[in-house]
């Protein structure tokens, strides 16, 4: 806390909690104080109405300890949403206090605040947003689209999902115990060491990402095995359905770039706790290091979040123009160029370090080069919807809204990617706006595309039509007001992380983004809106036959929801779309011949190591040195315990699934009859 | 490949799904997923190196390679490893003849091995903290020190992992999923001695040379 004098804990008090005082809670805070009390007020009244329902033996046993892909993949959705509630809150008051802050005026967020809302917006969005959602996606649709029962690992995935979540919870920690970073999103140094920020914010960062950290890799590695391995008998590599295939080089990304977050975010903390030399100022340390070292994972990164979007909208385009998707073997290797070039770029994010001519040169024309294979993409699914018979469903409008809107941030990326053009854009609302214009034209109108599209595969109803429209509009209006003024600002100069300005003529621009922000709020409302009317209407808005959009790939071949063994018998595959195949060639689904179902068994010890693991990361931002040292001996005890365990599968009885594919016989029969 | 197909009621139909389905094998991706998970640590080696690249000539002023590294030591002590790579061979020998004890004792001696390379690593480290050169003396010295250091620290997973493999294999005999473990710690147990094979060349050879 910057602005209050600082207590430290002395004898025992400092021994048992390190540097956590009680001037760490931030009580002299009112906008964080009231947070706290809708937080706190909200959650009491959750965990008491699951309490009185008698909701917990339910969702331990149904949910938390379950290593079904598609609980799991579903949980991960849930998290995200929640978490873009909170990156979205930062985003409005970011919004609010630069439409404010002019011709005198503070706005309302003191600068130590500020610099820790736009720090938490960054890392919120990308780490507990945007790749739960992805993950979550992969996890819940590419076991299904493989004709395989579950993932390689089934208890990793459960630990690695819990892993996210315990770096998420860090991160909500931070708002209301002590405080976060104020460093911007990649924490570079030497701001971020501890010279310079000798507050937890940092540590709460490196924690927590370093927590999720390890639940991406895994999962990563976990879905790479799965491709490789599962994969029902026929399915050739070029016959993967696409989503599929953005997937594998999706999790390829994953499993080559995290390790070196990983191991930044360790030298990072080994600067700050041990005292080494790597990014500071002296004794031979170098931050330049850091910069080069977090972007050869951070360019990556943006490619692991949009390359599973890019499969998403082929799906939805070939499935809602009726056709086959057009050039699929070109799809998949513009996939695989993208994978390969995504690591030659990543010096495009700091042209002005001084790396020279000769350097820069080569990592622009690396990063032009990319829009090549990303165009292709683009006229693919031009083509593909070419001649199509094309169904304007909430999915396929989220998709050509895409399309409009990433053309428009990709080619102001090229722009970018331009040296000179850079050095004078650099650091600038331009950038801002274009990389929000291709995470939000692109992953979050993806992501959208990808819930209307199998949100009825899940839960087995349509989402509601009215409300999918009204969230639609809001998202998409709302985000071309809020980001076409910062393009303007840009290239006027504005920087980016300001908190308040001089020039009165640039405010009309931040008032018409607040309003955009405001359009948005309205997109996410509905969107809420539009989950709580469906479940309320979900008997008028029942699937019962599995396959509502008439689909082409395995997904829709089961039941929606499918059973918790996906496929009563393994699916053989002739053609890609083999969905589509199977219904074209007189597919009939078996009736009897059915046999016991080999599946994992439920286990906790990913919600536990996963507790353990969030414990330690507390212990180590405040120093509690006894607790990081005691979590840390049980991680190891209880996963040394958990291999012990040798009893973790079982079969599904056969009468169980006699009576489920009986069920949906019946259904079908109705499905039919009507 | 060839379209299986069946006959029904005179017309060929393509076989759409497995009819005559048997278990997966339990661990049949073990392999891969374990050498995925080796090659993103790898990377980690990977870029430790290449922090040591960039910041190994960083003195700062301080003691530099031929200071510090004495390479009789740093030989004795990747011999340990060595050996204790070839005992893990052995052991693998033994276990796929199926033969408990030997396996047992061909662990235990690559355990110890492992656990003298620890300790001379440590006296090493111990050594050149006390001469004043620390990992925070310079960023040459927070380079080295983590470079090793995470190595040492893998050794270190290496052994307590081979010591809950002992106890296994002794409570539940070289039953499957006890073979299948053993062959992943083999794998991990020789990717570390690939990377020692990289330090010792890189950091100490090359650096007295430097």
């Amino acid at each position: 806390m910057s602005d209050t004098a600082v207590v430290a804990n002395t004898g025992l008090a400092k021994f048992i909690f390190g540097r956590l005082t009680l001037e760490s809670f931030p009580y002299h805070e009112p906008i964080l104080v009231a947070t706290f009390a809708m937080v706190a007020l909200g959650g009491i009244v959750l965990l008491a109405a699951l309490t009185y329902f008698k909701l917990w033996g339910y969702l331990w046993k149904e949910w938390f300890t379950s290593v079904d892909h598609k609980k799991i993949g579903i949980m991960y959705m849930v998290l995200g949403i929640v978490m873009l509630l909170r990156g979205f809150a930062d985003a409005i008051m970011m919004r609010a206090q630069q439409a404010m802050a002019f011709n005198g005026s503070d706005g309302f967020l003191p600068a130590h605040h500020y610099d820790q809302v736009f720090t938490a917006h960054g890392v919120i969005m990308i780490f507990f947003v945007a790749m739960p959602l992805v993950t979550g996606l992969m996890n819940y649709i590419v076991p299904l689209q493989i004709g395989a029962r579950d993932v390689s690992f089934p208890f990793l995935n459960n630990f690695s999902f819990w892993m996210t979540t315990g770096g998420a919870i860090l991160v909500m920690m931070s708002l209301f115990v002590g405080e976060f970073a104020k460093t911007g999103w990649l924490a570079y140094p030497p701001l971020s060491n501890l010279g310079y920020s000798p507050d937890v914010g940092v540590d709460y960062y490196i924690w927590a990402l370093q927590v999720a950290g390890v639940g991406t890799t895994l999962s990563g590695i976990n879905l790479i095995a799965t491709i490789v391995k599962m994969r029902a008998p026929g399915m050739t590599m070029m016959k993967m359905p696409i989503f599929t295939w953005t997937s594998l080089c999706t999790n390829v990304l994953i499993v080559a770039s995290f390790p070196i977050l990983t191991a930044v975010l360790a030298l990072l903390s080994l600067d700050r706790y041990v005292g080494t030399n790597f990014f500071t100022n002296d004794l031979g340390g170098n931050p330049m290091m850091y910069v080069n070292l977090i972007w050869i994972w951070g360019h990556p990164e943006v490619y692991i979040l949009i390359l599973p979007l890019f499969g998403v909208f082929s799906e939805v385009t070939s499935t809602f123009s009726g056709k086959k998707l057009f050039g699929y073997t070109s799809m998949v290797y513009a996939t695989l160029v993208i994978t390969i070039l995504s690591y030659l770029v990543w010096l495009h994010h700091f042209f002005t370090m001084g790396s020279g001519a000769s350097v820069n040169s080569f990592f622009g024309i690396t990063t032009m080069i990319i829009s090549i294979p990303t165009g292709a993409k683009i006229f693919n699914w031009l083509f593909t919807m070419y001649r199509g018979r094309i169904r304007f469903e909430l999915p396929m409008m989220w998709t050509i809204a895409f399309m409009l809107t990433f053309v428009i941030g990709g080619m102001t990326g090229v722009l970018l990617a331009v040296p000179p053009a850079d050095f004078v854009l650099h650091n600038s609302l331009f950038l801002i706006a274009h990389f929000h214009n291709v995470i939000i034209g692109g992953v979050v109108f993806g992501i959208f595309a990808a819930i209307n599209f199998w949100f009825p595969k899940a839960f087995g109803f349509k989402l509601d039509q009215f409300w999918g429209k009204v969230s639609f509009w809001g998202w998409v209006l709302g985000f071309y007001f809020a980001f076409m003024p910062l393009y303007v600002l840009g290239l006027m100069g504005v920087t980016r992380r300001l908190r308040t300005f001089d020039d009165p003529s640039l405010q009309i621009w931040f008032v018409i983004a607040a309003f955009g922000a405001v359009l948005i709020a309205i997109g996410i409302g509905a969107f809420l809106v539009q989950i709580a009317v469906s479940i309320w209407n979900r008997e008028k808005l029942r699937d019962t036959t599995g396959d509502p959009w008439n689909g082409r790939t395995l997904e829709w071949a089961t039941s929606s929801p499918p059973p918790d063994y996906n496929f009563a018998f393994t699916p053989v595959i002739h053609d890609n779309d083999s969905w589509w195949d199977m219904k074209r060639r007189g597919y009939t689904r078996p009736l009897e011949g059915f046999r016991p179902i080999h599946m994992p068994k439920n286990t906790g010890t990913g919600v536990i190591l996963s507790i353990l693991a969030t414990a330690m990361g507390f212990a180590l931002i405040w120093y509690m040195w006894w607790l990081a040292a005691l979590s840390f001996v049980a991680i190891v005890g209880v996963a040394i315990f958990h291999t012990f365990n040798y009893n973790r599968d079982f079969h599904i009885p056969l009468e169980d699934v006699i009576r489920t594919e009986g069920e949906r016989t019946k259904l079908l029969a109705v499905q039919a009859a009507s | 490949m060839n379209v299986p197909t069946q006959t029904i009621n005179g017309t060929e139909v393509p076989v759409f799904y497995v009819v005559d389905e048997h278990d997966h094998p339990a661990g049949s991706s073990t392999m891969l997923g374990f050498w995925l998970y080796l090659m993103s640590d790898c990377l980690i080696f990977a870029m430790l190196f290449a922090t040591f690249g960039v910041l190994g000539g960083s003195y700062a002023a301080g003691p530099g390679p031929k200071d510090l590294f004495d390479l009789k030591l740093v030989a004795l002590n990747t011999a340990m490893l060595l050996f204790s790579s070839i005992t893990y061979g052995f052991a693998m020998l033994e276990m796929m003849k199926g033969r408990v004890k030997s396996t047992q004792m061909w662990l235990g001696i690559t355990g110890l091995f492992g656990l003298a390379f620890l300790c001379i690593e440590l006296y090493e480290f111990h050594h050149m903290i006390h001469e004043g050169a620390g990992p925070w003396r310079s960023a040459f010295l927070s380079s080295f020190f983590t470079l090793v250091g995470t190595h040492g620290l893998h050794v270190t997973f290496g052994i307590i992992w081979l010591v809950t493999l002992m106890v296994q294999v002794a409570r539940f005999g070289l039953i499957e999923a006890n073979q299948r473990r053993l062959m992943c710690l083999s794998m991990f147990w020789h990717f570390l001695d690939v990377v020692w094979i990289g330090v010792f060349t890189f950091v100490y050879l090359l650096g007295v040379l430097r």
